[in-house]
């Protein structure tokens, strides 16, 4: 009897270990650009951390504002100190929950158009967004990307007159991770 | 009865582990970064010193350099502004730690070379260090006309070094300060009197008024008993401003040379005497060599 119930319980354990499914990443590119009249600017951070449960849907990332590269020294320098102040935020995070969740199957190879709600903090404020999305399964590895818009008055980033033709008031976000499964320890 | 109880409690406990808020904490601590100082100076020179900052790898940092004649010259001479020297320049990053540049001054007609290397980084975090430090060496080259031809003159009588500790801390998002012990050998002096190798103490400081605007000061003290009576040291104080790929530092100084060997040992004017010069570096960064984006 006990033997039996000892049984059924690590049965029930592994079946919710399977369904509880988390991916992650601590080399997730994240990049922007800036496309004004005088001055395209682009940048990349390739050590974004990210975490995402398949089972409830929510995911969240981290990026330090610090480790965007520019191709210009100058313009990275003011960045950090002039726009994103990043010794006073040196974070910003994102949780939100991928929304669709039932149209996927990761266990099949596909692409997934999905659409992600969530809490962006950066700069000291926090927004709501929501951005449309891919899940990428291509044999059994999972990828996943999204590109949206974020309005730099709303992170309360001041753009100086002397640089407005030169820095877009819209930037484009685009992130594109390869997630692995996360092993419980 | 007690292994069912067991068994439901280990059962609870897995599952809420699972079910937590903050995903990202799955991912166990954070790997801990170091965190460079960064910006404590607008550019790589305070006012006439260099300043603790040295030009990024793969960038070209081209310098306009004017000091006007001293303010006490009056209305006739627009308080200075009808006479200018001037230095023209040219830094280059060679990585983010070594930089190496040259110049120009119509003063003395001289010419200047120099390198810098960055031996420590200010940071936090994984690595801890309190200071940023230096070292800069330049050679300096005065080619004016011989005083006496008729002599027998030699080349290295034309020649100056100076070799300088730049030791400097950001103690704050506005606030900045170095200290620089310096040497500058002169093969040839006027007067026995004077010495071929002058020490000096430099201390230098910014406050950051607003994210593009910052006040800047220097002083720079020679030790006694080195130089000729007429000679004083060097104070300044300006403004940098900053406009995109630009920066702009206004200043008054009352050094007229913009190299060591002149401001540190050299300097004549005394600002009690209103001999004060008004002068500007204009600083354009340009990136020559795009770095490795990875």
């Amino acid at each position: 009897m006990k033997k039996t119930l000892f049984l059924a319980v690590i049965a029930i354990l592994a079946a919710s270990a399977a369904n509880a499914q988390k991916y992650f990443t601590r080399e997730g590119k994240v990049s922007f650009f800036s496309d004004a009249p005088m001055e395209k600017i682009e940048a990349l951070n390739t050590k974004a951390t990210s975490v995402w449960d398949t089972e409830s849907g929510k995911i969240e990332f981290a990026i330090l504002i610090k480790a965007f590269q520019f191709e210009k020294a100058l313009m990275q320098e003011h960045f950090n100190e002039n726009y994103m102040e990043s010794d006073k935020y040196p974070k910003a995070t994102f949780k939100g929950q991928v929304v669709d969740m039932k149209k996927l199957n990761l266990s099949k190879d596909g692409e997934y158009p999905v659409t992600v709600k969530g809490e962006l903090d950066m700069h000291g404020v926090t927004k709501s967004i929501e951005a449309p999305g891919k899940i990428i399964v291509k044999g059994g590895a999972v990828k996943a990307t999204s590109s949206f818009e974020a309005a730099v008055a709303d992170y309360n980033i001041e753009i100086p007159s002397v640089v407005r033709e030169k820095i877009a008031k819209t930037v484009r976000i685009d992130v594109d991770v390869d997630y692995a499964e996360l092993k419980k320890q | 009865m007690k292994t069912w109880l067991t068994v439901l409690a280990f059962c609870i406990v897995s599952l809420s582990a699972w079910g937590q808020d903050d995903l990202l904490s799955l991912l166990g601590d954070e790997e801990e970064v170091t965190n460079f100082a960064t910006a404590s100076f607008k550019t790589n020179r305070v006012i006439n010193l260099h300043s603790l900052e040295s030009t990024s790898a793969g960038v070209m940092d081209f310098k306009i350099s004017h000091r006007f004649g001293t303010l006490n010259r009056g209305a006739y001479e627009l308080f200075g502004l009808d006479n200018a020297t001037m230095r023209l320049g040219l830094d280059f990053g060679i990585t983010d730690r070594l930089t190496i540049g040259g110049g120009r001054s119509n003063f003395e007609k001289t010419y200047d070379t120099f390198i810098k290397y960055k031996f420590l980084r200010q940071s936090s975090g994984k690595r801890n260090m309190p200071v940023t430090a230096a070292f800069l060496a330049t050679a300096a080259v005065q080619t004016l006309k011989w005083d006496n031809p008729d002599r027998e003159n030699y080349f290295s009588s034309r020649l100056y070094y100076t070799y300088q500790l730049i030791l400097g801390r950001k103690f704050s998002e506005g606030f900045s300060l170095q200290l620089s012990p310096t040497v500058v050998h002169r093969n040839l002096v006027k007067t026995s009197a004077e010495s071929n190798d002058v020490i000096a103490v430099a201390a230098a400081g910014r406050i950051k008024l607003t994210k593009r605007l910052a006040i800047n000061a220097e002083y720079i003290y020679v030790l006694p008993d080195q130089l000729a009576s007429e000679y004083v040291n060097s104070f300044s104080l300006g403004f940098d401003i900053e406009t995109g790929g630009h920066v702009f530092q206004l200043h008054f100084t009352n050094s007229t040379s913009m190299i060591e060997k002149g401001f540190i040992a050299e300097t004549r004017e005394k600002w009690l005497d209103g001999g004060i010069h008004f002068g500007f570096n204009v600083s354009r960064v340009f990136t020559v060599v795009k770095p490795k984006i990875e």
